[in-house]
């Protein structure tokens, strides 16, 4: 079926300053799945996702997402996207911000309230963004990608700096959405969030290394944790 | 019009600047009148410097928001969204227009009421050409600011396009007693416009189709460099 395709990158090659930092990157992505990209920081996960989200210039193959190219003008208020840096204006209070972002989405004014609760945000709604720490703030931002009725979530590592309480109902949130349909794309350079995903894309120098379910990514390495599979699969290639 | 009411929004939280963009222009002229100490030498120079100031400082203002908006990532986040560009650089035109005509108007009648700026053309034409000279400042002020990546060098346009402006506009030197070159580079600077139309205001109460075409000039000028301000936005960035 066509249409359980949600992502579709062809052979994308893309060159930042003259030095290739995705080579050849071929990989699809199922409709109501959670795809976990993990690699160590540097190996293209950010430029794979900006690529996504048609905010990144590529030198060649194809980036389809929902059936369109990737930065189709369509494509703006069905993909939901949050950068690793917070980007939020920080002069503004988390509602203020989320406001904002919901008139320029379309999305309902109950919407703010909701993403809100949903990041656990609920007792910082009137706080200033730039006087949140740094892993609520990073929660300001996942909220505004929320926001809306996107069918694709690309999120570049929105749990990084977050107690486990809060990574677990995050991740709980995730697996939500899933079920009623939006298709996930997490990356995290935290290993052991690898276990949290349906599928697991692993990243190194630009190359996808491999690209399994966590358990059979340990059965075929015979590891006991992505941690040990992944370098297993490095040592491998080398 | 939701990015002018975020961005009016985001003044609201910093008193200090909103303190400054109203007081400063009128502090400036009251310095100006004090300098001089002569009402006649004051009335001489003062309706093209009520151009100046505000020109210089919304150049600054915008420069400035809109190079945070491009580090902070919220410019890359807004271009994966659906909101146009001109519809953007229209919604900050409307916002520190807002500020410009405020700060204009404090400044013209400070000068006028209580400094004593006599003018001898109708006192709104005076609010208009001044409030067009903001406006043209910040149009420069987000146009350049594509080409600065730091802040340090956004400041530092301020000297590269605004002083040869001030220079050559004719407060210092008649623009007829300049040399060729410098005669044509002044005919080519939007500021000699609203200096010439001031002092037009200043001097007679005629609406004559010079001031006419100066007006259409500066008023051009602003819009033409809001349009290449938009385009310098980008959805995709290398």
């Amino acid at each position: 079926m066509v249409n359980s395709v949600v992502v579709d990158v062809d052979g994308l090659t893309v060159r930042r300053g003259g030095r290739p930092v995705l080579r050849e990157v071929r990989f699809r992505v199922d409709r109501g799945s959670v795809t976990g990209l993990l690699g160590p920081s540097g190996c293209g996960k950010s430029t794979l996702m900006r690529a996504i989200v048609g905010a990144q210039v590529v030198e060649s193959g194809a980036v389809t997402v929902l059936g369109l190219p990737a930065g189709d003008p369509g494509l703006r208020d069905r993909v939901g996207y949050a950068t690793q840096n917070p980007a939020v204006h920080a002069d503004l209070t988390v509602t203020e911000a989320l406001r904002y972002f919901a008139s320029v989405l379309k999305a309902a004014r109950t919407d703010v309230r909701r993403v809100i609760d949903e990041v656990g945000l609920t007792n910082h709604a009137n706080a200033m963004v730039g006087q949140l720490s740094g892993g609520q703030r990073s929660r300001a931002s996942l909220a505004v990608a929320l926001l809306g009725k996107p069918e694709l979530l690309v999120l570049d590592e929105p749990t990084v700096g977050l107690d486990p309480v809060l990574r677990e109902e995050l991740w709980a949130l995730f697996h939500s959405l899933a079920a009623r349909g939006v298709t996930l794309l997490v990356s995290s350079h935290v290993m052991d969030e690898a276990a949290r995903c349906q599928r697991l894309l692993l990243m190194r120098e630009g190359r996808i290394l491999a690209d399994d379910t966590p358990q059979g990514l340990r059965e075929r390495t015979e590891t006991a944790d992505v941690e040990h599979a992944f370098l297993k699969l490095i040592k491998e290639a080398a | 019009m939701s990015t002018a009411r975020r961005i009016l929004a985001q003044l609201r939280h910093d008193p200090r600047t909103v303190a400054m963009l109203l007081l400063l222009p009128s502090l400036l002229m009251v310095l100006l009148r004090f300098v001089f100490n002569s009402e006649q030498a004051f009335s001489r120079a003062a309706p093209a410097l009520l151009g100046v100031f505000p020109f210089i400082i919304m150049f600054m203002i915008a420069s400035i928001t809109t190079l945070r908006e491009r580090t902070s990532g919220t410019l890359e986040r807004l271009m994966t969204m659906p909101i146009s560009k001109l519809g953007l650089i229209g919604g900050y035109a409307m916002a520190f227009g807002i500020v410009a005509v405020a700060q204009v108007a404090v400044a013209t009648l400070v000068s006028v009421w209580w400094l004593d700026l006599d003018i001898t053309g109708p006192l709104w034409i005076l609010l208009v050409i001044a409030v067009l000279d903001a406006l043209l400042g910040m149009a420069l002020g987000l146009f350049v600011s594509a080409f600065a990546r730091t802040e340090f060098q956004a400041m530092q346009f301020m000297p590269v396009f605004v002083m040869p402006q001030i220079l050559l506009c004719g407060v210092f030197v008649p623009r007829d007693e300049m040399a060729g070159l410098l005669n044509w580079l002044s005919d080519v600077m939007p500021l000699s416009y609203a200096v010439q139309a001031l002092t037009h205001v200043t001097r007679s109460a005629d609406f004559t189709g010079s001031l006419a075409r100066d007006l259409v000039v500066i008023g051009g000028s602003a819009l033409l460099a809001l349009v290449l301000g938009a385009a310098t936005l980008r959805r995709r960035t290398p």
